[in-house]
């Protein structure tokens, strides 16, 4: 009798009760489990990354270069990445390696490793920047893509270069980013031809955008109109990647 | 107590505005509004941010943020539908969020000037005032009136406005490190702006909890960023016994 509780007194812990759980239940409501397992938020979250694809368009310059560093600099023991061991990476032969082209391309005649190793090289010292947050400078040789496409006729006006690999990896660029001077067909690293876990007989090296962007052991260069699809942006990272 | 620190010239700010002397605290609707969305914002980008930490680590020590606590989605959910662990998850939400973040906090800060709510309220301020009402704090002899801000909450909120900028120029400088090298060069390289942005976040996690600390504490604040106004009996001297 003399411990029961008044109305006021229960009011109060009421009150003090939905605020302990406000304060926190706000904190725990994102980070919670289910947030991004639900489909609507889901395809919130790819309209979103949509438009960042058009703001990172707009955001890219295709003049600017990305910055370049001493050889002194350079990390020869270059990290692995792949789903796959090394020892599993695909072994192409350079004996019958061709190098397919389809697409808007007019001279789809495939090419050999040494014809690609015969055009006019260049090298550029990069930071290659990985999406899980790593990043190393390393040094790639190799020929600008941009003359590559022009060599062979491709339509420059079109909207994308995309690029099948040996391993079943696929990767797209936007044409500007493909045309962009430092984005290279890289047949080297730190001046060795490429060797197999890096991707050869090459990789397509993008300074300009992230790592997974910058697809190895290529066998199929396209062209075309329609945005091809990226292996890990079908797995819900952005497409555009831009650096 | 309130008489003592009074008396001994520690007194909640030296705002004299009416509002405090009424022991009065009102935020108008834009300032509520923006403050909410940027908790929101805040919340997406810290979450997700832990979830990114965790895949590289910026810092080279063995810490983790449990996964629970960060936003990403359950690995053991996100794995089958995704093939990966929450990553891009959670990159999506800290690249959809950092929209709502930069434009709130733009709107919040051009709303605080205009209306001279931050000179009013956070001005003046300086060394001599802070290490003063932070000692009595220490001491639990600083008093609280609703509407007045003491030099400690002065500091602080200066502070985070000032470490939400950072953020943004680092999250700018590690998100485009070719577009922005400037940007990302004028923090040192691409790996430095990386660190600076987990202490920033950490600076703001500490904000953050002293801010809540203090709001439970004095219920009323939140009282008013929700409904606009609170008021609370007032002493003779204009402060009342709230978090003394």
């Amino acid at each position: 009798m003399a411990l029961e509780r008044t109305p006021l007194v229960k009011s109060l812990e009421r009150r003090r009760l939905f605020r302990g759980s406000l304060s926190l239940g706000a904190l725990a409501l994102l980070p919670g489990c289910d947030i991004s397992s639900n489909e609507s938020v889901e395809r919130f979250l790819r309209a979103l990354s949509r438009w960042n694809d058009e703001a990172q368009a707009v955001l890219f310059s295709r003049t600017r270069l990305a910055p370049v560093y001493r050889e002194d600099q350079v990390v020869h023991d270059f990290r692995y990445n792949a789903f796959f061991s090394p020892d599993d990476a695909p072994k192409l032969d350079a004996a019958d390696y061709k190098l397919q082209l389809s697409g808007l391309i007019a001279d789809k005649k495939p090419w050999t490793v040494d014809a690609l190793h015969a055009l006019p090289q260049q090298s550029q010292i990069t930071r290659h920047v990985c999406v899980e947050g790593w990043s190393m400078i390393g040094k790639w040789g190799g020929i600008p893509l941009g003359d590559f496409l022009r060599r062979v006729g491709a339509d420059t006006s079109a909207g994308y270069v995309g690029f099948e690999c040996a391993d079943g990896y696929y990767e797209a660029l936007d044409m500007p980013t493909a045309l962009h001077p430092q984005t290279f067909l890289a047949l080297t690293f730190a001046d060795q031809t490429l060797p197999r876990k890096y991707g050869f007989p090459f990789k397509i090296r993008v300074p300009t955008k992230l790592g997974f962007k910058n697809p190895k052991w290529v066998t199929t260069i396209y062209v075309t109109n329609r945005q091809p699809n990226s292996f890990w942006a079908d797995r819900g990272y952005n497409w555009f990647s831009g650096s | 107590m309130n008489d003592i620190a009074y008396e001994a010239g520690i007194t909640t700010g030296a705002s004299s505005s009416a509002a405090a002397a009424r022991n009065v605290q009102r935020h108008p609707l834009a300032r509520r509004i923006t403050h909410w969305l940027n908790a929101l914002a805040m919340i997406i980008m810290i979450g997700s941010g832990w979830r990114i930490y965790n895949w590289y680590p910026a810092l080279p020590i063995d810490f983790q943020f449990p996964v629970w606590l960060s936003l990403g989605g359950q690995p053991a959910f996100v794995k089958p539908s995704s093939g990966e662990d929450g990553l891009a998850n959670a990159l999506a939400w800290h690249f959809g969020a950092m929209w709502l973040l930069v434009a709130n906090f733009l709107v919040m800060v051009a709303i605080g000037f205009a209306t001279r709510h931050y000179q009013r309220d956070f001005l003046p301020v300086g060394p001599r005032s802070f290490v003063r009402d932070f000692t009595a704090a220490l001491r639990g002899k600083l008093s609280h009136a609703l509407g007045s801000y003491n030099a400690v909450q002065r500091v602080f909120y200066w502070g985070v406005l000032f470490l939400t900028v950072l953020m943004v120029a680092s999250g700018l400088a590690i998100w485009k490190p070719v577009q922005f090298w400037w940007l990302t060069a004028s923090f040192g390289n691409y790996e430095i702006a990386r660190v600076v942005h987990f202490l920033g976040m950490a600076g703001i996690v500490g904000f953050l909890v002293v801010h809540v600390a203090l709001t439970i504490l004095v219920p009323k604040t939140f009282v008013a960023m929700v409904t606009g106004e609170a008021s609370a009996p007032t002493d003779a001297h204009g402060g009342s016994r709230h978090g003394a």
